[in-house]
């Protein structure tokens, strides 16, 4: 018996019609590079801690080696005189190690809090060979607390943009599939829920509780979901009469498996375009709050903090380009890739040109049926 | 007479009113009544067509049978099951055994999945055991329907317009169903694929004892293919004959008008037009008295009035819902059923 032939991407098997939106994808460059860009970005922030650290990478230091950014090591170990872990940036604990081994620090031997004692100048002090891109007024480095920053961005952004559009296109396919009263009943509830403040609702838990990271996702989950159920309610409606839908009921199929199965695929399209713009706008929306200060607790690296620091101190404007040029190319790419992902997923580039399948004659095949009847 | 010993389905009094809704608070300002009133029973083994000109009701008749709209009134009753009753598990097994095949073969299918896949998800669904015994009856159906085994892991649009309905055909197979409801299962499709859809569903008639409800708009589809011809008007059935004897004669004014308007391909044959005034009158705004008498040209004063004629067997096996019929086609009243206007009994469905 002849396999049916299988097209494989990434060693996953993919329909001829996913083959031609990756071709759509690539075929925007602008998008496929931005991909890259970003991809490479974020990896590259995911390891921040070997980047910018005030921890060395690796200690030799009497005969043993010793990894300072795994483990916590009291500065006993290296003949100091306290039993709190070591701080390695201190001149009189440096000097103990390079006596007896030696250290390597990271490129950036500065992690997002830590406080540059000795700057010749008041902080904030203008880029040089030692802070890149200057420090902030509390004499840490920016280029530290940008890569933390950033990462802590976009995680915020994934994770924020997975979970409402799990929930979201959980409720649009509910309200789209069963329609009538679950409908106009879920749909005046999520107008008098859109309709609450979360701003307010964020500087009242704000001054309550200290907000931190997962705090501020679930408060922002609480109305952030509501983005997509637009889209997939309306393609749900649409789709309940498709025949090939009826036909799942006739055979009998169950609602969830209907949806899952036969709905939720074309809901995906607009969903899939959507989530881009979604994600750059989770991380605007965290960089708004950390601009205006209820965003993340004090001390976090985040863009938004970074941009309050330029706006309070204009005479430093490394701090304000900084976080501009940052934020901006950013969201640049994020919706660069958006662009690329419409495109992929656009119906009318996605059927131009494709010719129509060639007509086999269906009857030759019917002599053997006989044979194996049911 | 037609008993009801030899019906695998039979409907009474089926009626499905869709509500007219306006206004701000949906205030429900009228009906479309889109069956009103159907009598009738599908004998076991037969094709009976369902023939009715667009928005007569003829769809959503074939959806209340197939239980995918509920019912406003009236009952279904199949192998002695009352179907509008059913729920859960009673209504998936319902559901096994009336299927449909759909009209536009392009819909109805998933275009997401292979036609293996569509094949094998009846399958999956009501529980046949093993991938093996699924992969077996997957290829055997396809088979039976003519397409070749080889072809199973393509997706819809690789496929003509005729394999498509083919697997389509092959879906609703799948459970082994004793009655399936064609919904205009060929006017999508190229004359010369028709025939072929129609010998296959007469061949699988045949090799799996399958009972029919051919819907069509087309009485030269149906001619083809069926054993017994209802004519549907405005939700109602206005006609019900033996094939042969309908396509001899009709006699109810309306499909006689539609027949003549079926084409003969003749075309030395000689065959009066009966061109039909206006349109048919909405559903939601339907007429007093017949149905068709704004456009009937034998309409009568007893036309025009209250109460609608009842579905009457004006001779043996041809039931007619016209007051007329038997004084227009010159056939000697028998008067028992003119006093008793709504008066079909229980055991006496056409």
């Amino acid at each position: 018996m002849q396999a049916p032939p299988v097209d494989r991407f990434c060693g996953v098997r993919i329909s001829p019609l996913t083959r031609r939106r990756l071709h759509n994808f690539r075929a925007n460059r602008r998008g496929v590079w931005s991909l890259w860009i970003f991809l490479a970005l974020f990896a590259g922030s995911l390891f921040a801690e070997v980047v910018a650290n005030d921890k060395p990478l690796l200690i030799y230091f009497d005969g043993g080696f010793y990894a300072p950014i795994a483990k916590a090591y009291p500065e006993t170990t290296f003949g100091g005189t306290f039993e709190t872990e070591t701080d390695y940036r201190d001149p009189f604990v440096a000097d103990l190690i390079d006596a007896q081994g030696w250290m390597i620090w990271p490129p950036i031997p500065y992690n997002h809090r830590t406080v540059t004692w000795d700057l010749p100048v008041p902080a904030p002090a203008p880029p040089d060979a030692e802070h890149w891109l200057g420090t902030d007024d509390q004499a840490r480095d920016v280029t530290a607390r940008l890569i933390y920053g950033f990462r802590i961005s976009i995680i915020f952004g994934l994770v924020l943009t997975i979970f409402s559009s799990i929930i979201g296109v959980a409720a649009g396919a509910v309200q789209g599939y069963f329609g009538g009263w679950t409908d106009l009943l879920f749909q005046r509830f999520m107008e008098i829920w859109s309709g609450l403040p979360t701003l307010y609702l964020l500087i009242i838990m704000a001054s309550v509780v200290a907000p931190n990271f997962w705090w501020l996702l679930g408060l922002m989950l609480l109305f952030s979901w509501m983005g997509l159920v637009g889209v997939v309610r309306a393609e749900f409606l649409r789709a309940r009469n498709f025949d090939y839908v009826r036909a799942a009921r006739a055979l009998g199929v169950s609602n969830g498996v209907i949806m899952f199965r036969h709905v939720l695929p074309n809901a995906m399209v607009a969903t899939l375009t959507f989530l881009p713009f979604v994600l750059s706008g989770s991380i605007t929306t965290l960089t708004a709050l950390d601009f205006i200060g209820f965003g993340l607790p004090p001390g976090s690296a985040s863009l938004g903090e970074l941009l309050a620091q330029g706006k309070a101190n204009l005479q430093a404007p490394w701090l304000g380009l900084t976080g501009f040029f940052t934020l901006a190319i950013m969201l640049s790419l994020l919706v660069f890739i958006g662009e690329a992902v419409r495109d992929a997923f656009d119906p009318r580039k996605l059927f131009a040109g494709v010719a129509p399948p060639p007509e086999t004659t269906a009857e030759t095949a019917t002599a053997p049926a006989t044979g194996g009847g049911a | 007479m037609t008993g009801e010993a030899l019906a695998i389905l039979t409907l009474r009094n089926l009626q499905k009113y869709f509500p007219v809704e306006k206004g701000l608070f949906s205030r429900s300002t009228g009906w479309v009544k889109a069956v009103d009133g159907v009598d009738l029973s599908v004998h076991r083994g037969e094709t009976l067509g369902l023939v009715g000109e667009s928005g007569c009701g003829k769809s959503t008749l074939g959806k209340l049978i197939t239980r995918l709209e509920g019912a406003t009134g009236g009952e279904i009753e199949f192998e002695g099951r009352d179907t509008l009753s059913l729920k859960g598990s009673a209504l998936r097994e319902l559901r096994r055994e009336i299927q449909t095949i759909f009209q536009d073969p392009y819909s109805s299918l998933n275009p997401r999945m292979t036609a293996y896949d569509i094949i094998e998800e009846p399958l999956l669904v009501h529980g046949t055991a093993s991938k093996t015994e699924r992969r077996n009856r997957v290829f055997e159906l396809l088979e039976t329907v003519g397409i070749r085994r080889e072809y199973g892991g393509r997706y819809p649009h690789e496929f003509s317009g005729g394999q498509r309905q083919r697997i389509g055909i092959a879906r609703a197979l799948a459970l082994n169903p004793k009655l399936v409801v064609c919904d205009e299962p060929v006017s999508a499709l190229d004359v010369s694929i028709q025939a072929q859809i129609l010998n296959l569903l007469e061949k699988l008639q045949k090799e799996f004892g399958l009972t029919y409800i051919f819907i069509s708009h087309d009485l030269s589809v149906v001619e083809h293919i069926s054993d017994r011809i209802a004519i549907m008007y405005l939700g109602q059935i206005v006609e019900l004959a033996e094939s042969s004897a309908f396509y001899a004669q009709a006699y109810h004014p309306y499909s006689e008008a539609l027949l003549s308007a079926s084409p003969i391909p003749d075309p030395t044959a000689a065959r009066q037009r009966i061109i039909l005034k206006g349109d048919p009158p909405s559903p939601i705004d339907v007429p007093a008295g017949c149905r068709f008498h704004m456009r009937c040209p034998h309409a009568a004063e007893i036309c025009r009035a209250d109460p609608t004629p009842p579905l009457e067997e004006i001779t043996p096996g041809r039931w007619v819902r016209c007051w007329r019929a038997g004084e227009i086609r010159g056939i000697p009243e028998s008067g028992a059923n003119r006093t008793e206007p709504t008066g079909l009994h229980q055991n006496d469905l056409p």
